[in-house]
């Protein structure tokens, strides 16, 4: 109960702070989310940081909505020294996925922020090296995007008859 | 063609080649003889990258032994090896160095690809996972399994064992072998 009060708390002080960016809250298997307005992501996380002392970045990643035509950046992080959690969510245009780089204030966001580029194809704008970190330099895709189908295109031994599709 | 038996044993220690015969002489064609050494001093090169690997370990063990074909000493440098075993998922972004490695072996040099993930690239038809190594190195022999057992992969070892020692000396400079190495970009 005391927790469900700590995490309002949190989300309270954030309507406070940066008030109309706030869109909806919700807490899926009671991980606190917040979903933000994109446009002041990063001095949010900043706050977050400074004041609130949410300084462990456990991970960022990306989400393809095609029926929304949003791509999603997840951010999550963690209290440390009362193992608390939050999670941020912000939702971009699918055609051109923009968002301000985290790396100025978590520098592990470097990698994570690959990662996301490589599979969604979502630009960090002043990521200090925004290139493919785990797929082939010269793919063309974003292989983690619902248009692009999970199997390998240039098969050509794999027909409908064999395979049912 | 003749073997020569241990008395009271049915083992097997050697094959001579067919040849002629005689007192203090034994006379037979050099590729024969090459082809017979070769067959009997494979040093393979283990490019294991998954779970064909682990059963590619029991086929070197004590068990299965490996060395009892003559492929005593597996070649860790790609420039002293005469046969690139290829076990497991090759990733796309493992592809240039597999390729490389090849590129890097002597001639002759020949390549078995164990399991369905280096043969075809298996249950991963997926855009992160090269879908048969074939697509950037020829291969010499397949085989089978999801991993294959040990005795699959000695199976492998004679096809190559046969390949090695019937093949002709002058092969590997025919216009037909150089082609064929170009299909793949390789000079």
């Amino acid at each position: 109960m005391e927790e469900t009060v700590t995490e309002e708390k949190i989300v309270a002080v954030i309507r406070e702070n940066f008030p109309s960016e706030v869109i909806s809250v919700e807490s899926p298997y009671g991980f606190l989310t917040v979903n933000l307005k994109a446009g002041k992501i990063i001095d949010i996380i900043k706050f977050l940081y400074d004041k609130e002392k949410y300084q462990y970045l456990t991970t960022i990643c990306g989400i393809h909505y095609p029926e929304n035509k949003t791509i999603q950046v997840m951010y999550q992080l963690h209290k440390l020294a009362e193992n608390k959690r939050i999670r941020l969510k912000i939702a971009l245009p699918e055609e051109k996925p923009s968002v301000p780089t985290l790396t100025n204030v978590f520098p592990a966001a470097n990698w994570m922020e690959r990662e996301t580029y490589d599979f969604f194809g979502v630009i960090f704008e002043g990521h200090p090296n925004l290139i493919r970190i785990l797929n082939v330099e010269d793919m063309i895709i974003f292989p983690m995007r619902k248009e692009y189908p999970l199997e390998d295109q240039t098969r050509e031994d794999k027909n409908n008859d064999m395979f049912g599709r | 063609m003749e073997t020569t038996t241990i008395k009271n044993s049915d083992i097997i220690i050697g094959q001579k080649p067919e040849g002629i015969e005689g007192a203090g002489f034994f006379a037979t064609s050099l590729d024969k003889v090459v082809g017979m050494a070769r067959k009997n001093s494979i040093w393979p090169l283990p490019f294991a990258t998954s779970c064909c690997g682990i059963e590619f370990m029991a086929t070197m063990g004590s068990h299965y032994d490996l060395a009892r074909f003559g492929a005593e000493r597996l070649s860790f440098s790609p420039r002293q090896a005469d046969l690139l075993m290829v076990m497991g998922t090759i990733a796309k972004k493992m592809g240039p160095i597999l390729r490389q490695v090849y590129e890097q072996m002597a001639e002759p040099r020949w390549v078995l690809s164990v399991g369905a993930c280096a043969s075809s690239g298996g249950i991963f038809d997926t855009y992160s996972v090269l879908q048969g190594i074939d697509r950037i190195i020829p291969v010499d022999v397949y085989v089978p399994g999801c991993p294959p057992r040990p005795e699959q992969i000695i199976d492998g070892i004679l096809k190559i064992q046969h390949l090695v020692q019937t093949e002709s000396l002058r092969r590997r400079d025919s216009p037909e072998y150089k082609a064929m190495l170009n299909q793949y970009g390789i000079e």
